[in-house]
């Protein structure tokens, strides 16, 4: 017991006494949570489109006018030909041309059909997807009112037979950004954990004073409950202070049991820092570890579900998260704060975690030998 | 500049030592395009949801068949009563429930309407949104279906055309985004690291006294990763138009240059980093703090940055991968030519002397 307290003490002044990596791991994290939340969105808005009205009616006026005074739409420009709004889509300075032919507002009296062209910059094919529904609910809001007007009001009593309505649960007013705060928040523990563990081996490998480590008779184990238990403190430390942030900046509401966050939290960090151990002990040079965590951080990253949900990946995708552990805790961080999950709703993937926490510390001891 | 060429060859053979290493600089961009390709993605496929039907009768089970048989939903779950509904939500694997109200078909005959209620779990707001207008679509299609001819309403048809990506594809997003995250981490990075590496070794002062001037030792020392990278953005170009039809209306040439000139941008950015830090291990942070998740959100790759708040869309201005995934996609999706990218290629340019510069007035600091 005493030993371990001894190689604590030694890791804490190695961590602390470091004057530039110290502000690197706590103030990095919270400065990137705080910017890149607000930077996850979705959410359409100030969308620059490009009027070309040939009907100059007081019809096509409306609906400009209405495109005009939506918070989602800004007029970028405006012309009576196609092509110069074209040239402001090559240039990306407008996303949508409306174009409005002649003879709009005299076919839709006389025929009671008049139609409109709508080009949209569809490189971005999931924005596009949304300017095109943005728009045809304007257009169909605006078509629904003239009926009306046209018709003396005979058209209101059509609706339509089946009502439907929605509720949006735990979410009502679609925040995205109570979604990310603890999205990011996993990433960022799961950096620090991760790298600091997987140098910091290999570091004292290059220095050469594992060697020193090694004819000491400190036992296996202690060695590596001293290398872990520091990275482990920090980390939770960070979860605390990010959850601390997130609430105060961001309103995210902490629905669930944080025990139970911090308990699945703890045994996440086991197998993070298991395999961070491992990985180091494999490696020979601070580079080289560094970019094989780097490799697959990003491809657990990426597929752990914290941009795009899990559920519309394939199934061979979901068959590798079985073995990402960031995906893992992405899911049950959510459920726990947003939804106030409990132990009841995770247990399975709690268990899994444990047992990956055992699999992930079992081939980091074994591999660690003190012979150099 | 025969001491040159030897020096630069020492540099190759320490980097092609490194099997490991180098088998992920070349597996990693292979890796993060089929993840891209196929697995993150917005689109809806057989989204997992629950029905609550408390009339079950033939007009309830004809919508619920409309709804299963389009490719987004699959039925999880029948729910039999109310309590279940929050139960199943936090269960977590049920994005939504729908429930059909009593006496549906009823309703619907006697009194011309009847209800069905969507309920999302909007902690993913982005997929509720999607999951809601998907299933009001199909509902109101259906209801469209049976309601009596409508009349002489006048009606405004929107035409819509989807200019430059016809089918939606995400490829157009992805490749110019992954280009410009790989080439940026492998170089800035690589660079950094190993620079830094010397110094921390003690062998920097090693280099200092041979005859080399300084110059040409951080030339020698960066030249092979210029090689590597530029391999690597090659690499990612074909996979993008091999396997998934990513278009190349461009001049190649002019596709290529700016290529290179980013390379060398990232380079001069790890080579200024390595001049700030003093061990590999802060090196490392600082590239990987300050480049990976700015350069994948602030760079307009994953989230438009013109939805983002003014002080953000400020800070994405000296993203440099922000202007490189411009060039690209001009270049390659809109068949433009140097015309339009001029700014942006003057922008990476001024980037370049910049880091250039400070590693320089940093680099004789140390020298002393």
């Amino acid at each position: 017991m005493k030993t371990i307290r001894f190689l604590l003490q030694k890791e804490f002044i190695q961590i602390l006494r470091n004057r530039t990596m110290l502000p690197l791991i706590i103030l990095m994290p919270f400065i990137q949570l705080i910017i890149l939340v607000n930077a996850a969105t979705f959410d359409m808005k100030n969308i620059d489109i490009y009027v070309v009205d040939q009907d100059l009616s007081s019809t096509s006026r409306g609906l400009v006018d209405k495109f005009e005074a939506s918070p989602f739409y800004h007029l970028e420009g405006r012309s009576f030909n196609v092509e110069d709004g074209r040239e402001d889509l090559l240039t990306n300075e407008a996303e949508m041309i409306l174009n409005i032919p002649e003879g709009f507002e005299r076919d839709l009296r006389r025929k009671n059909q008049a139609s409109l062209q709508l080009l949209i910059n569809a490189i971005n094919g999931n924005a596009a997807g949304l300017i095109q529904a943005y728009s045809n609910h304007i257009i169909s809001g605006y078509n629904q009112h003239i009926a009306v007007e046209w018709t003396q009001g005979v058209a209101a009593q059509k609706q339509q037979p089946l009502e439907v309505v929605y509720s949006y649960w735990y979410n009502p007013e679609m925040n995205y950004k109570i979604y990310m705060v603890p999205g990011i928040l996993v990433i960022l523990v799961t950096i620090i954990s991760l790298f600091l563990t997987a140098m910091n081996i290999v570091r004292e490998k290059e220095m050469g004073t594992i060697e020193q480590i090694n004819v000491t008779p400190i036992k296996k184990y202690q060695f590596i409950i001293g290398k872990l238990l520091p990275f482990l403190i920090i980390a939770l430390f960070e979860l605390a202070f990010g959850l601390l942030l997130g609430r105060l900046i961001f309103d995210v509401p902490i629905v669930g049991s944080l025990w139970v966050l911090f308990g699945v939290t703890v045994v996440y960090l086991l197998v993070i820092l298991g395999f961070g151990l491992f990985l180091s002990e494999i490696s020979d040079s601070q580079q080289q570890v560094m970019f094989v965590t780097f490799f697959f951080m990003l491809v657990f990253i990426l597929m752990s579900g914290i941009f795009t949900p899990t559920e519309s990946m394939p199934d061979w995708a979901n068959k590798v998260n079985v073995i990402n552990p960031i995906a893992y805790l992405m899911r049950i961080i959510r459920m726990i704060l947003l939804k106030g999950s409990g132990f009841a709703d995770i247990w399975q993937e709690f268990y899994s975690l444990l047992i990956y926490a055992f699999l992930s510390l079992g081939l980091a001891v074994w591999r660690y030998r003190k012979t150099a | 500049m025969k001491r040159f060429f030897g020096f630069v060859r020492k540099e190759f053979i320490h980097i092609f030592r490194d099997k490991r290493t180098l088998l992920i600089l070349f597996g990693m961009p292979i890796a993060q395009i089929l993840i891209f390709g196929y697995v993150v993605t917005n689109e809806i496929k057989e989204a997992r949801i629950a029905i609550y039907d408390k009339s079950k009768d033939a007009v309830t089970h004809e919508i619920t068949d409309k709804l299963l048989s389009s490719d987004y939903f699959r039925l999880a779950k029948t729910i039999e009563d109310e309590q279940q509904i929050e139960a199943t939500f936090e269960k977590g694997d049920v994005k939504e429930v729908i429930v059909f109200e009593s006496d549906f078909d009823e309703k619907l005959h006697h009194e011309q309407s009847a209800q069905v209620q969507i309920l999302l779990d909007a902690t993913d707001a982005n997929m509720a949104n999607l999951l809601q207008s998907y299933t009001s679509g199909i509902i109101n299609d259906y209801s469209r279906h049976i309601k009596v001819s409508s009349g002489n309403m006048p009606a405004i048809k929107p035409k819509p055309r989807m200019l430059f990506n016809n089918e939606l594809k995400g490829v157009y997003m992805f490749v110019p985004g992954t280009m410009a995250l790989i080439l940026m981490l492998v170089t800035a990075m690589m660079t950094s690291i190993s620079i830094t590496r010397e110094k921390e070794m003690g062998t920097m002062e090693v280099l200092l006294v041979s005859p080399l001037k300084s110059v040409q030792i951080i030339a020698g020392k960066v030249m092979p990763y210029v090689a590597l990278a530029f391999l690597n953005g090659v690499a990612i170009l074909a996979l993008g138009y091999l396997v998934f039809d990513m278009p190349v209306h461009g001049n190649v040439v002019l596709l290529l240059g700016e290529t290179l000139l980013y390379i060398i941008m990232a380079l001069s950015l790890g080579i200024f980093i390595s001049t700030v830090s003093p061990t590999q291990q802060v090196a490392m942070f600082i590239s990987m703090f300050a480049l990976m998740l700015p350069t994948m959100l602030l760079s307009g790759f994953i989230f438009p940055i013109e939805n983002m708040p003014w002080p953000l869309q400020w800070l994405s201005t000296i993203i440099p991968a922000k202007y490189f995934i411009i060039l690209i996609k001009h270049i390659m999706i809109k068949g433009t030519g140097f015309v339009f990218v001029w700014k942006e290629t003057l922008v990476l340019l001024g980037m370049t002397a910049i880091f250039i510069g400070l590693s320089i007035k940093n680099f004789k600091i140390r020298l002393e």
